[in-house]
């Protein structure tokens, strides 16, 4: 009987993840197809754009037509799905290099600065997180509550501005541009990396403890946590073994959400510090209106976050039992 | 009400008064401070760039040799009247989609919550930095790209509400008292909403000014010679590395706005009628 | 073992703080005293401080909540002088609890065997095959269903009862000396709480453990206790005997307690001549969720086949356990169900089915009114607000003229006129639930549906308003129905009663015919369950006992859906054709109609 449930409740599982994927794919779609919209709504068009005010008209329907522009929409957006799909999402306009090339130069380095964040974040995050839960009310919790409050709502600049007033101003410590290239040693990557980690990290950790702390203090109130209390159960094996089987899916949840503000929200940071990422790339995009740049970033950066959501729903799934075996 | 209010502020922990003698503070300012500036906001009256603070030049001067505290006070104008504005208009959007899908039936929720799902599976800074670039960045735009950005988010939350809210007794009794929708809607769910959804209207406007100054720090937001918090810190970049009072600033300015909001919703959460104190 | 008591608790008081950090009395001078293998109840309603002092046993307040004087003995052990870690080695080892609602007290994400063999790992008492073998003997004394494989389960998977029974099984794995109750079997339905106690008594109590038990339910007390305390307001009203106070109660509040418990019989109001048509008609109605398949059934039915009339002023009572439908009839009446088949006739004209299409004069003749009167009065409205509602909605009453009438509604629910700018925040629980009946009998209707409007409530606040509802009825005439899942209640106030189970009529019949036997299987079940007042009722009463073994059944929709758990099943006959419906002979027409093979000779208890 029991191993029969279990088998099924696997492939029950195994479904509901499957139909997860099918939905992100879709969403992923969608969202291509508003992108291409957006940015079809830009007035004028590329090949004026890229001629300038002074081309003839028949110069412009010359190169609008190389570039496939008086085509349909439906017929270009096929054509530019396609082009995503197979890695070729076009030429990018102001670089005059396929945009597969530029990318391919920026997102080593974005994920690498996302990686090394999460690195340092999520633990200490997860220590915030559960540690002031497991005070709640106290004196700690409140002042790790005021602190995290703060943090989540100061814009990046603010800490970027003081972190380098501290440590390249003050203290001389670290560079203030991330001078990153290829030919560099872990260990001069890592100090020029070190401000933009650090900066990101203090935001990132702040989201990250909060929502942690209210998943785990979600589950404090519950009459199982009393139970277990009444069972003799200590505090910190309340916390890891009953409390953190039915916390796990919210905080990687949040994780998930932290993770994917890393991606596209990098932007600020990775600007003050001149990293050379992915969604700098962005803003240069935006600012010279590089389309074909700007739609491939965005696609990117959503594909980054349905991922990570992704992620996090298949462990819901996989750590509730309800859900695992029916 | 006044007296409810005070009664209200004086409940609070210390926390919150700190939030809401900042939030009060900058709405002040925003609304009398240029009528108090020391000097034309354009006009360049230090002789030196990146001074410090003086008797003369309280926060000092900036790039061009301006008045830092009078480029401010008109900042904070720009900063906490377009994010208040698009906050607002993100969270009535919101709001009433979520409570048209609540009443509405499957065949009004179903495809207006997948679009709003796809659309929050855009990153919002990501949304808006497509938006600037299709539609550019004059002041009104900017209000709609930060209003569209957040409206999924409002009726994410909102529509969460109302759903419940419909799924409640009183509701239930009301339908089957014969009341219409728009009753439904606006009379018995409506009003159980307003306190979360006050709460969501403040960090919706948090988002909406870190976003909104973001934007201008990067150069696509509010363009000169309108400048609001964000294009100060920008425009003084250059002083990053003698550590110039002109942009710390504006930047602890902007801290000092959306921390107080913060503090105060929290406050509000745990002593008010909310979650937290109650059982 | 020179002392006299296993467990003496002296001046315990415990306090808790208000908003302003001030800290206040819930609970205070209790003196009780328990001798090794004694069971003591601890009765009282909501707020009566029977919970918090109860876990005080354990050395445990909840959040807010602190221990502030007195002692607490149990054997040698001082709980109020130990520290967090001495406690901790107490609890689930000499002192065991067993929660109020096992489907909440369980860890959702671990499996039942972790769960019920953790206290004997954590406080090192044995080995995990040897707490697992001992987990499944406590099952199989338990009388759980798969003794062997149950461990395996997770706690959705499993029903209130079992997850009630495997609790005990977790209290008991490690031989506790004393074992506190927290009102076990009050979230179950009646006829599983028989099966639950009858569990109790014989593993818990009999394994000679002290035990202490809180309930607000005499009946149940008296089967369980050998002392009484009775519990007002955080302070003892009555200790004693559990004989002496249950059959010679010395308190007034104690009486009060005891006379609300047994539902006093209100006089049905004479029939006026009875017009042609009743009042209201339910014909073939089947009803239930989601998409309505080929077979014209929904794909989950909730109700089938259900027809039924209610007279003008009569009372219908229905009653069944969760889940039975019961509650799923009031929301086909009132359209907020569309059934799937059938029709329902008011004054002879068929209803819309849903909302759409009826007019305001239909629904102001139904009106619903809701178990739970939290939920069901909006918490953003004030009293007068609510009332004023349907006087502007279906008469167009506004300003002075609505006023007058708000005020004539409080008057005949007795509320005090000076709550009528009070938000629903600021009312208790009976006034609630006035107010809620007083907004149905604002719109003037002629039928009210009323769901478990009792239930919610404490018992000598659920008497006051029975009695309200009985004077209504008596001066205004209207219809009631009156759904429950007590069957005493019914019997004491309906006309008619019809009894529900999993969505279909097993037996309805004037009151007369369910005041003696003969009744259908389940009938008998219901009111053999319901526990009575004396002890060794749970002894002697056949009810919830194992039903003879059966063939498999052929899994056909028109079975007989008791089937399973029927005392009086026939293999053979009920597990292979569909039972009829038929009358239940009994004297002078006041025969109820039944849906089973039996008839009255075999239904006659022997």
């Amino acid at each position: 009987m029991a191993g029969a449930s279990t088998s099924s409740g696997a492939k029950a599982a195994f479904v509901l993840i499957g139909k997860r994927l099918a939905s992100s794919l879709l969403t992923l779609l969608l969202v291509s197809v508003t992108i291409f919209v957006i940015a079809q709504l830009l007035p004028g068009d590329a090949a004026q754009e890229a001629l300038g005010q002074s081309a003839t008209v028949e110069q412009v329907a010359a190169l609008r037509h190389e570039m496939g522009l008086d085509r349909p929409a439906p017929v270009r957006y096929i054509s530019w799905l396609g082009g995503m799909v197979s890695g070729d999402p076009g030429q990018s306009l102001v670089a005059n290099m396929p945009v597969s090339e530029v990318i391919s130069s920026r997102l080593p380095n974005s994920l690498l600065l996302a990686a090394l964040t999460a690195l340092v974040a999520v633990p200490v995050a997860l220590a915030i997180g559960i540690g002031s839960a497991m005070n709640r009310g106290g004196r700690i919790d409140r002042a790790l509550n005021i602190t995290t409050l703060s943090m989540v709502a100061v814009p990046e600049f603010l800490v970027a501005t003081i972190a380098v007033l501290i440590f390249s101003v003050k203290l001389r410590w670290l560079p203030s541009i991330a001078l990153v290239s290829d030919e560099m040693s872990w260990g001069d990557y890592l100090r020029g990396a070190a401000m933009p980690i650090l900066c990101l990290s203090i935001v990132v950790i702040a989201q990250m403890a909060r929502m942690t702390r209210a998943a785990v203090i979600d589950q404090m109130d519950r009459p199982y946590v009393e139970m277990a209390v009444l069972k003799g159960v200590a505090p910190v094996q309340v916390v890891l073994k009953h409390i953190m089987p039915n916390a796990i899916a919210p905080i990687v949840n949040a994780m998930a959400l932290s993770l994917s503000y890393l991606l596209g929200g990098a932007v600020i940071v990775e600007t003050i510090f001149n990293y050379p990422g992915l969604a700098s790339l962005m803003v240069n995009a935006v600012t010279s209106r590089d389309m074909p740049l700007l739609q491939a970033c965005a696609m990117i950066f959503c594909a980054a976050y349905l991922i990570l959501m992704l992620i996090a729903d298949v462990t819901a799934i996989l750590a509730n039992p309800r859900l695992r075996a029916q | 009400m006044m007296a409810r209010s005070i009664k209200g502020a004086k409940a609070l922990p210390l926390s919150g008064k700190v939030g809401l003698a900042l939030v009060l503070f900058w709405l002040v300012a925003a609304l009398v401070g240029p009528m108090l500036a020391p000097y034309p906001v354009g006009a360049f009256v230090a002789y030196d760039v990146f001074d410090g603070s003086s008797s003369a030049h309280w926060l000092g001067s900036d790039y061009l040799g301006r008045d830092v505290l009078s480029r401010l006070l008109w900042g904070a104008r720009y900063t906490v009247a377009l994010a208040a504005a698009a906050a607002f208009l993100a969270s009535a959007t919101g709001t009433a989609l979520a409570l048209t899908a609540a009443v509405g039936g499957a065949k009004v929720d179903e495809p207006l919550s997948r679009f709003m799902d796809m659309l929050i599976s855009i990153p919002s800074k990501i949304f808006s930095l497509v938006l600037v670039a299709a539609f550019g960045s004059s002041l009104p735009l900017l209000l709609l790209i930060a209003a569209i950005t957040y409206v999924p988010g409002n009726y994410r939350i909102a529509r969460a509400l109302a759903v419940n809210l419909t799924q409640m007794d009183y509701v239930q009794v009301a339908r089957a008292r014969g009341e219409g929708r728009l009753h439904i809607a606006i009379a018995e769910i409506l009003p159980n909403m307003i306190h979360p959804l006050l709460a969501d209207f403040g960090l919706r406007f948090v988002f909406i000014v870190l976003l909104l100054s973001g934007l201008s720090f990067l150069g696509l937001g509010v363009q000169p010679p309108d400048a609001d918090l964000g294009s100060l810190v920008r425009e003084n970049i250059s002083g990053l590395g003698e550590g110039a009072l002109a942009i710390l600033a504006p930047a602890i300015a902007i801290a000092t706005l959306t921390v107080g909001v913060n503090l105060l919703i929290d406050a509000i959460g745990v002593s008010g009628t909310g979650r937290g104190k109650r059982k | 073992m020179t002392q006299a008591f296993h467990v003496e608790v002296k001046d315990l008081r415990v306090t808790a703080r208000n908003a302003r950090g001030e800290a206040f009395p819930i609970v205070s001078d209790i003196d009780f005293a328990l001798k090794r293998g004694e069971v003591l109840a601890l009765i009282g309603e909501s707020g009566s401080g029977k919970t918090t002092i109860a876990l005080t046993l354990l050395g445990h307040a909840r959040p807010g909540a602190t221990i502030a004087g007195g002692s607490i003995r149990v054997g040698d052990a001082d709980i109020t002088q130990l520290d967090a870690k001495a406690l901790a080695q107490l609890r689930g080892n000499r002192i065991a609890y067993i929660a109020q609602s096992a489907a909440s007290a369980f860890n959702p994400s671990r499996t039942i065997m972790d769960q019920v063999v953790e206290p004997a790992l954590i406080h090192d008492l044995m080995l995990r095959d040897k707490a697992e073998a001992k987990a499944v003997e406590l099952f199989r004394a338990l009388a759980l269903p798969f003794p062997d494989t149950i461990g395996s389960r997770y706690p959705h998977q499993l029903s209130g009862g079992q997850l009630q029974r495997l609790m005990a099984a977790m209290a008991l794995i490690t031989d506790p000396e004393l074992v506190i109750l927290d009102e076990p079997t009050t979230a179950l339905d009646v006829t599983t709480q028989i099966e639950v106690l009858r569990a109790f008594k014989a593993v818990v109590l009999e394994r000679g453990a002290t035990a202490i038990y809180v309930s607000h339910d005499l009946a149940v007390v008296a089967q369980m206790a050998d002392q009484i305390v009775v519990l007002q307001q955080g302070r003892i009203r009555e200790a004693g005997a559990a004989d002496q106070v249950l059959h010679r109660p010395a308190g007034d509040y104690t009486k009060t307690l005891m006379a609300a418990a047994r539902p006093a019989i209100r006089p049905a109001p004479m029939r006026i001549d009875v017009p042609a048509a009743p009042l209201l008609e339910i014909r073939g109605v089947t009803a239930g969720y989601g998409r309505i398949g080929k077979d014209g059934l929904p794909r989950v039915p909730v109700l089938r086949d259900i027809n039924l009339t209610i007279e003008r002023g009569g009372t219908l009572g229905v009653i069944g356990e969760s889940g039975s439908g019961k509650s799923t009839i009031a929301r086909v009446i009132a359209g907020l169900l569309p059934p799937a088949t059938g029709q329902v006739l008011l004054d002879g004209e068929p209803l819309p089915p849903g909302l759409k299409g009826r007019s305001r004069e239909q629904f102001r003749r139904v009106q619903l009114v809701f178990q739970n009167a939290d939920t069901a009065l909006n918490p953003a409205h004030s009293v007068g607000q609510i009332l004023e509602r349907p006087l502007a909605f279906y008469a167009g009453l506004k300003g002075n003229a609505a006023h007058m009438r708000v005020l004539e509604l409080m008057d005949l629910i007795r509320l005090p006129v000076s709550l009528i700018d009070r938000n629903i925040g600021g009312l208790s629980g009976g006034q609630k639930q006035r107010v809620n009946l007083a907004r149905a009998l604002a719109a003037d209707p002629q039928l009210i549906l009323c769901d478990e409007v009792t239930s919610a409530l404490d018992t000598v606040v659920g008497a006051a308003i029975l009695d309200l509802m009985a004077d209504l009825r008596r001066e205004l005439g209207i219809a009631t129905m009156f759904i429950s899942h007590d069957i005493s209640t019914v019997r004491a106030i309906c006309d008619d009663i019809l009894v529900l189970y999993s969505g279909t009529m097993v037996e309805m019949g004037p009151r007369a015919a369910f005041q003696s036997a003969p009744f259908h299987p389940y009938t008998d079940l219901l009111i053999g369950s319901v526990p009575e007042m004396r002890a060794g009722w749970l002894e002697e009463s056949h009810a919830g006992r194992k039903p003879p073994l059966i063939g498999a059944s052929g899994e056909h929709p028109d079975l007989c859906r008791f089937l399973p758990r029927c005392a009086a099943r026939v293999d053979g006959l009920c597990n292979v054709t569909p039972p009829p419906r038929h009358p239940l002979g009994k004297a002078d027409g006041m025969s109820s109609h039944i849906l089973c093979h039996h008839g009255d000779e075999s239904l006659i208890p022997s």
